[in-house]
């Protein structure tokens, strides 16, 4: 229940449409047991838990998913060889947050479903009806772009200006 | 293997996802690579990062309670299981009904067909006894000769009676194998009517009042008394057979 809670809760960014999402899953699954064909029950409860949240959001046209020309940047980007990055460790877990709140959904239900609640790429695979393959490259960008945004914030809330653009664009034109 | 394609596999590497053989190898390749082992590290430290239990989520105290009332009640509302639950229950009743159903008829059946045996082999044995001129075993008019002459045959003693006064007179007696077993049978005469009587013990619990019935043209009457079944069997008219039973019961009750 709490792994349902903590997902529906990091798609939806909303304590009450969380419950919400969790208590309509949790009904659905009830409803639809039938159609449980063995596996994982938990990995099988965020399925639905996940798909319950796209709908939400679907419905709430809050469903902004990753802009292509970002991605672009993506395949370029910073390659975590940041050493001010290296910190992270000390990092505060607000702007840790704050930078995960900001991922787009798809990379955000990746990087939410493998490194809190730990499951493997073939759940993942289950979970949010992608090839296993697509999991790995989504934690990829997903990690990469997390990366970026915490440098960012991390810039910001020292205070100088450090965008990681600027690192960006000082890669693209060396190549 | 190269710095392309160690980047393409580090996560894996990391998430345990990979297999044995290009596990190694990126290992070989993050020995002698600075730049790469940088990026493991980066990575390293950003999973712990989110994965710091501070950044999940905790649903509220009540949610959990609130969650299974909801549960509760839906379940409740639910109707279907309920409607499934009575069609069950309404098929194991009818199957049920239907099984018993079948083994009443099949014992019916088969008490009736028992009986039909005992009467198959009751006129079998009769028309056998006329045929082989095999009559009696013990040639008597006496039934204080016929009554003792089973002792030692029969793990039962026959009620003997004589009936010459009444106009049946008792010819003699022999062994013979009915139902399984060995059975009296009592050989009496009517004018020119040979009739068979033969008795053994009952194994029916309840006394049966007569019946009659006929078999290849001749006549059947068995009853049960005194924990005795009784068969007779002749050629002779129906009426003459049921008066030849009234005074054997008769005869019987007399001595009670």
């Amino acid at each position: 229940m709490a792994a349902a809670y903590n997902l529906a809760r990091w798609l939806v960014h909303n304590e009450a449409d969380a419950e919400d999402i969790v208590q309509e899953a949790y009904l659905r699954a009830f409803k639809f047991f039938s159609g449980y064909y063995g596996g994982d029950t938990r990995a099988w409860l965020l399925t639905i838990v996940r798909n319950t949240s796209y709908t939400w959001l679907q419905q709430n046209r809050a469903l902004r998913l990753a802009d292509p020309i970002e991605d672009k940047l993506d395949e370029v980007g910073l390659d975590f060889a940041d050493p001010e990055i290296l910190l992270l460790q000390s990092v505060d877990s607000q702007i840790v947050r704050h930078a995960l709140q900001e991922l787009p959904v798809e990379f955000r239900e990746v990087v939410v479903l493998r490194e809190m609640e730990a499951l493997s790429y073939k759940e993942i695979a289950n979970v949010v009806d992608i090839p296993i393959g697509t999991v790995m490259s989504r934690l990829k960008r997903g990690r990469k772009r997390l990366h970026g945004l915490l440098a960012n914030l991390m810039g910001k809330g020292a205070g100088n200006e450090l965008p990681g653009n600027a690192r960006i664009d000082s890669r693209l034109s060396r190549r | 293997m190269s710095c392309q394609e160690t980047r393409e596999l580090i996560h894996g590497y990391l998430d345990g996802e990979l297999d044995l053989l290009k596990s190694i190898e990126i290992e070989e390749h993050l020995k002698d690579c600075h730049v790469c082992t940088q990026t493991s590290k980066g990575i390293r430290s950003l999973r712990s990062a989110i994965g710091d239990t501070a950044l999940r989520f905790e649903p509220p105290a009540n949610f959990e309670r609130r969650l299974r009332s909801a549960l509760r009640r839906e379940s409740e509302l639910e109707p279907k299981p309920t409607i499934l639950r009575w069609r069950w229950i309404l098929a194991g009743t009818s199957l049920i009904a239907a099984v018993f159903v079948i083994w009443a008829l099949a014992g019916i059946f088969a008490r009736q067909s028992t009986g039909d045996l005992v009467a198959q082999e009751i006129v079998s044995s009769h028309v056998r006894s006329l045929m082989a001129d095999h009559l009696t075993d013990v040639l008597s008019s006496d039934q204080h000769t016929v009554k003792p002459w089973f002792n030692g045959k029969l793990d039962f003693s026959p009620p003997v009676k004589d009936l010459s006064q009444q106009g049946f007179s008792l010819n003699g007696g022999r062994l013979d194998y009915i139902d399984n077993r060995p059975v009296a049978a009592l050989v009496y005469q009517r004018r020119q009517h040979s009739i068979n009587l033969f008795i053994w013990p009952s194994t029916e619990a309840l006394a049966v009042t007569e019946k009659a019935s006929v078999h290849q043209g001749y006549n059947l009457i068995r009853w049960t008394n005194a924990g005795m079944t009784y068969w007779v069997v002749s050629d002779l008219n129906l009426a003459e057979l049921q008066q030849f039973v009234q005074l054997l019961q008769e005869q019987s009750q007399a001595r009670l």
